[in-house]
């Protein structure tokens, strides 16, 4: 029996959808016994949810950890982890899960794969499918698990969400905090985001704007397509970063997370973070120079092209329409 | 203060081919360009910039062949007092434990008050060897700071969390932060920055100085072992408009239209 722990993730006081995603990656292991591990204060609601799911939940209830920090995380689960002798620990590789795994597997002396969009034990061994080269290549790489197992990161979205909770009928283990153990950070606060900024969340068509647009004045070309169009206008992060356009346009993991009819992914690369905050499927036509883009491997129709050419020339035939 | 930031040249892939050596592991190099990391680019800078604000030694770290000189250079140019090349064919092939076990000998006997990394490297893209190094240093950390500012000894760190939320931490230091691109906009660096430094000397360590040795650091000592890299599958991808400008656009909008986009 293979025991695997699956770290669930709350946002927003939500039990996060990687939860269970982690869990189809966790029985995807042969003879596997999955075990959560929730952390967090007044849970007890996520952790009867969770009981349907997986046969053990491990929880840490503790105003300590309302917050969530990856380097006290990694040292409330360390004694777990030496205790469970796991065979995997699955984490999601998030914002948090990329404080957190790699200082757990620090402290807990276990192998950490990264990022992992795939994940199958071959013998004693773990072996996955990660993405490097900005998405451009994938790497196939493996490990060893030690006494205390092996960490995977694993990317949210690789997995599928099951179906339906199995009604696993698990139980609930109320885990304490190691004395010796404290938080080394202090929350200040959560930034509120400007109230009067585009929401972009709700918006069916969208025209986005990536690095290939080069200038901040070739903008207007963008914003004279999507008025055209009856669009609004989003964009990757490096337009952010830029400063060209608001964060609240920014689509992504650490942006917005859209669901529009029609994408149109002007001069974007199309890296997972960035596809990660398109959901529902909509119809995607991407406009990149580089044939080997990622994005034309997500879109529907594409061309390869320089946009600054093209759009203009795009805008000009649907005015024409009339 | 006496800040360390960690550094990388990587590949700069956005208009190129890409071929897959005949080792299997690696990239065909022959046309690539490299350059710093933009995430490091971003550490750099809020370095500087602390140093200019606070007063403070800056010291910029790497591993890599020679050329790997070039990130610190740049650092230098960009206002880094003093660079620290690691660079020995025994870290070849280390995974990240292996960098952030060479990184943590090299750091951890001289002073650090703040310890900046990028937060993810564009090449491996494991996101790791910052936690993994403040582990090993056994200090506090936060990954993907869009600001930071520091006052006495607490440094104070906006980050991203999940839900496309940022968050607000305080922590005493030393501490490690990882960076996220758009912390500051990174100065320009000159050739003539570049050549300002170029005599400055850079000083080495081999895996030896750092009392490291294949059973520790490269390819054999890796916990997570590369087998091998290849180009991603196509899959079904998308139709591709093929023609002149005026057709594949015409095209464009029948598909626009069809689909609700106009």
């Amino acid at each position: 029996m293979k025991r695997i722990i699956v770290v669930v993730e709350r946002v927003n006081g939500e039990l996060n959808e990687t939860a269970f995603e982690l869990l189809t990656a966790a029985r995807g292991f042969e003879d596997a016994a999955a075990s959560a591990a929730l952390m967090g204060e007044s849970v007890s609601d996520a952790a009867s949810e969770l009981t349907r799911w997986f046969e053990n939940v491990h929880v840490y209830d503790d105003p300590s950890l309302a917050q969530p920090d990856g380097d006290y995380q990694s040292r409330v689960l360390k004694p777990l982890i030496e205790r469970e002798k796991p065979f995997a620990v699955l984490i999601p590789h998030t914002n948090t899960g990329m404080e957190l795994a790699p200082m757990l597997a620090v402290r807990a002396d276990a192998p950490l794969i990264a990022d992992a969009i795939s994940i199958e034990a071959v013998g004693q061994e773990i072996r996955s499918v990660r993405t490097v080269y900005s998405g451009k290549v994938q790497a196939r790489v493996s490990a060893d698990p030690t006494e205390n197992g092996a960490i995977v990161s694993v990317r949210p979205g690789a997995f599928a969400v099951p179906e339906a909770p199995p009604e696993a009928g698990g139980s609930v283990h109320a885990e304490s905090i190691p004395e010796d153990v404290a938080p080394r950070r202090q929350f200040v606060e959560t930034v509120t985001p400007d109230p009067s900024a585009v929401d972009i969340s709700q918006a069916e068509v969208l025209v986005a704007v990536g690095r290939g647009i080069e200038d901040e004045e070739n903008l207007e070309l963008v914003h004279a397509l999507a008025e055209a169009m009856g669009a609004e206008v989003a964009c990757t992060r490096p337009v952010v970063d830029k400063k060209w356009l608001e964060k609240s346009r920014q689509v992504g993991t650490s942006g917005v997370t859209v669901k529009p009819r029609v994408y149109l992914a002007l001069g974007i690369s199309g890296s997972f973070q960035h596809l990660g905050g398109i959901k529902g499927d909509p119809f995607i036509a991407a406009i990149n120079t580089d044939s080997a883009a990622p994005i034309f491997g997500v879109a529907d129709v594409g061309i390869v092209g320089n946009i600054l050419e093209l759009v203009p020339l795009l805008e000009e035939k649907i005015r024409a329409r009339g | 203060m006496e800040i360390i930031v960690c550094v990388k040249r990587v590949p700069n892939l956005s208009e190129t081919e890409i071929e897959v050596d005949r080792d299997g592991r690696s990239l065909i190099d022959d046309d690539l360009e490299y350059d710093v990391n933009e995430w490091d680019n971003f550490a750099i800078e809020a370095a500087v910039q602390l140093k200019e604000a606070h007063g403070a030694r800056v010291t910029a770290v790497t591993i890599g062949e020679e050329d790997a000189e070039d990130v610190l250079r740049r650092a230098l140019a960009m206002g880094a007092d003093e660079g620290l090349h690691l660079m020995d064919t025994t870290f070849d092939g280390s995974d990240a434990w292996g960098i952030a076990t060479a990184l943590h000998r090299a750091i951890a006997d001289r002073p650090h008050d703040l310890v900046l990394a990028g937060a993810i490297s564009s090449d491996e893209a494991r996101g790791h060897v910052g936690g993994m190094l403040a582990a090993m240093l056994d200090i506090p950390m936060v990954a993907l700071a869009t600001d930071l500012s520091v006052d006495g000894a607490t440094a104070t760190v906006r980050h991203e969390v999940e839900g496309g939320l940022e968050r607000v931490t305080r922590v005493d230091l030393p501490a490690l932060v990882t960076v996220q691109t758009g912390l500051n906009e990174p100065r320009y660096v000159s050739i003539r920055g570049i050549r300002k430094v170029s005599g400055m000397e850079i000083p080495v360590k081999t895996a030896a100085d750092l009392g490291l040795d294949a059973s520790t650091v490269g390819a054999r000592a890796a916990r997570v072992k590369l087998e091998e890299i290849f180009l991603p599958p196509k899959g079904e991808g998308a139709e591709m408009l093929d023609g002149d400008e005026e057709s594949v656009v015409a095209a464009l909008v029948d598909r626009l239209q069809r689909e609700g986009g106009l």
